[in-house]
């Protein structure tokens, strides 16, 4: 088992090395000179020369991208260039409003996605089925900047039930927090939701049809205990590892989720720095996230190793 | 002697041109009339808006800012006076424009390399699939976005950023494929009778992979036209006056109280026309799938 985790974690490095160079191509691919922003209405000609300096911009490419590289390697990911502060530093502080975000819509999804895919597939071919599968594709057609929009015309609005806009730390006002992010999240995690039910049920329904279920139905068990205890258990299996890779897609979904409900976000940090031409977190944003769901895949990798039996032997 | 040509792919699997019933199968299939159904309708919307005899999308009624929908604006009018009607349907054009320029920059880019990737392997395979996998390691959205930053917000970038990021995709569907494809014994019988590389790959092997390419397609067209909405709510994409859905869902999320109409219709539109893609592409995947013949 150790032999296979060291070598997905091999694997894994030889990816990171090329986004970082794709991140680093992309920042040279920008228009214009970015230090034109940096240096402000002035254009002072010594303040850029010193800039070019600084960032080394009159190296040769391969000795930019090295030291670059180094830097990242630190844990340096630059600076933004309209007020200077380091990137990380950026990321780190917007990142828990997203991670909040994150963990209630992951809650959400699951809590829709996993009973509403066992339901449908116990009772493949029925009405029940069907609802599902029809919930799912509409769920998975349904626009989530569009869904909030939506949302909050009903509820805060028209209902005026809970808050249209906003976020609190739900570490300093708990009640406050649950009450912003019951929108956000719901419309976060309902696409989510989506995608796991399909898969949920695709694999209870793989594993209904295998023999274990089928002894365990012959040996007389009632259905409730066949699914619950024997089928669900291993269907699970793969759905955990999945969730796992939901990260990306979670983070995708908050840029446009944070932007509908003006929670100040990772997503909200990159649409602002898209806007102000901050190339420098555009590109520290890009990185950070493909980082996370790298490590991300390595996790997912790692449990379904540990937690499939054949593959802890073999 | 035959010559490479008359070596026929037909017992190929996944050719769309050796499955006659593909189209009695498709008609057959509900999800695919329902999904075709409704790509037709906005497909229609999108090539007669010109014809139609349609206000102009672009010119403001200062008399008639933010009126609630009624017999002479059916879906009210927007924050200039215009009928959200006409906007709607010019704004069809935008949407399946993007769908499909996108994909076909994501197959111009993804078939070649995939191709390359999946007949050569080697060294070849190795260096794209790492690339593949390093532009797989990032959000969809947050690459176009990226993407959208570097080239600027126009919607002719917001197709190039959407293409750019789905070529991975493409790529990696291609490899495995031509993978399978190519070690099927027509290959090698076309191959003995003189075929050469070039031949083998694009008479032989490439038409024996369009069925998943197609499925793929009209699924990502599907998503194609979700990204597109979403960076132009953003504000990447298409740019004002020019109508696109997800840009007047971008200026509607300003008048939610005061004019709450003009957030429902383009919404609508985005979500029926993304599930008319998603089931059409469900049914091309059960018509072509071997396993249902």
């Amino acid at each position: 088992m150790t032999t296979l985790i060291l070598r997905r974690i091999l694997i894994a490095i030889p990816t990171l090395f090329l986004v970082s160079l794709m991140v680093f191509a992309l920042q040279r691919a920008l228009p214009g000179d970015p230090f034109l922003v940096i240096a402000g209405e002035e254009r002072d000609p010594e303040v850029i020369a010193r800039l070019r300096e600084i960032y080394r911009m009159d190296d040769p490419v391969v000795v930019q991208f090295f030291a670059w590289l180094g830097q990242v390697l630190q844990g340096d990911f630059g600076r933004s260039l309209r007020t200077g502060e380091p990137v990380l530093h950026l990321i780190l502080q917007k990142l828990p409003v997203t991670l909040q975000l994150a963990t209630a819509s992951i809650l959400v999804a699951v809590a829709i996605g996993i009973p509403v895919g066992i339901l449908a597939a116990r009772y493949k071919g029925s009405a029940v089925d069907y609802s599902a599968s029809a919930l799912a594709l509409s769920g998975l057609s349904i626009p989530n900047f569009w869904f909030g929009i939506m949302l909050i015309l009903l509820v805060s609005v028209h209902l005026k039930w809970l808050p249209a806009s906003g976020y609190e730390s739900i570490f300093v006002d708990p009640w406050e927090a649950i009450k912003r992010l019951i929108l956000p999240a719901f419309v976060l995690g309902n696409g989510l939701a989506a995608f796991l039910m399909r898969h949920t049920r695709s694999a209870m329904l793989e594993v209904l049809r295998s023999d274990y279920v089928r002894t365990a139905r012959a040996k007389g068990l009632d259905e409730d205990t066949v699914v619950h205890r024997h089928a669900l258990r291993n269907a699970l299996v793969p759905i955990i590892t999945l969730t796992t890779l939901l990260f990306g897609e979670l983070l995708a979904g908050a840029v446009l989720t944070e932007q509908v409900f003006t929670i100040p976000g990772f997503g909200k940090l990159i649409v602002d720095a898209v806007f102000n031409r901050d190339y420098g977190v555009v590109q520290g944003v890009v990185l950070c996230t493909a980082i996370g769901f790298i490590v991300m895949n390595l996790i997912a990798d790692i449990l379904y190793i540990v937690v499939n039996p054949r593959l802890r032997t073999g | 002697m035959a010559s490479p040509d008359s070596i026929s792919s037909a017992g190929a699997a996944g050719g769309l041109s050796t499955r006659p019933g593909v189209l009695k199968r498709l008609l057959k299939n509900r999800s695919a009339l329902i999904g075709g159904s409704l790509v037709l309708i906005f497909v229609l919307m999108a090539l007669l808006a010109p014809i139609l005899p349609l206000a102009d999308p672009f010119k403001s009624n200062f008399l008639a800012i933010r009126k609630p929908p009624s017999e002479l604006y059916w879906f009210g009018t927007d924050e200039l006076g215009r009928d959200q009607v006409t906007r709607l349907f010019f704004g069809a054009r935008a949407s399946l424009l993007a769908g499909i320029v996108s994909v076909l920059i994501a197959l111009a880019i993804g078939i070649p390399f995939g191709l390359l990737a999946g007949w050569y392997g080697g060294w070849i395979d190795i260096v794209i699939s790492r690339f593949t996998e390093a532009m797989l390691a990032c959000p969809f959205l947050i690459l176009a976005i990226a993407f959208a930053a570097v080239l600027g917000p126009s919607l002719t970038n917001a197709m190039i950023a959407i293409g750019l990021s789905a070529v991975p995709i493409f790529i990696r569907l291609v490899r495995g494929q031509v993978m399978s494809v190519k070690a099927e014994d027509f290959v090698e019988g076309a191959r003995a009778v003189g075929a050469g590389d070039l031949r083998l790959m694009f008479r032989h092997v490439l038409p024996n992979t369009l069925s998943p390419i197609v499925v793929q397609s009209t699924l990502f067209m599907a998503q194609a036209i979700i990204l597109e909405a979403a960076l132009s709510f953003l504000g990447l994409g298409q740019q004002p006056p020019a109508p696109s859905w997800g840009q007047m869902l971008n200026v509607a999320k300003n008048f939610m109280e005061q004019a709450p109409w003009m957030s429902v219709a383009p919404g609508v539109c985005i979500f029926l026309c993304v599930l008319g893609f998603n089931l059409l592409g469900d049914g091309l995947r059960d018509a072509l799938d071997p396993k249902e013949n």
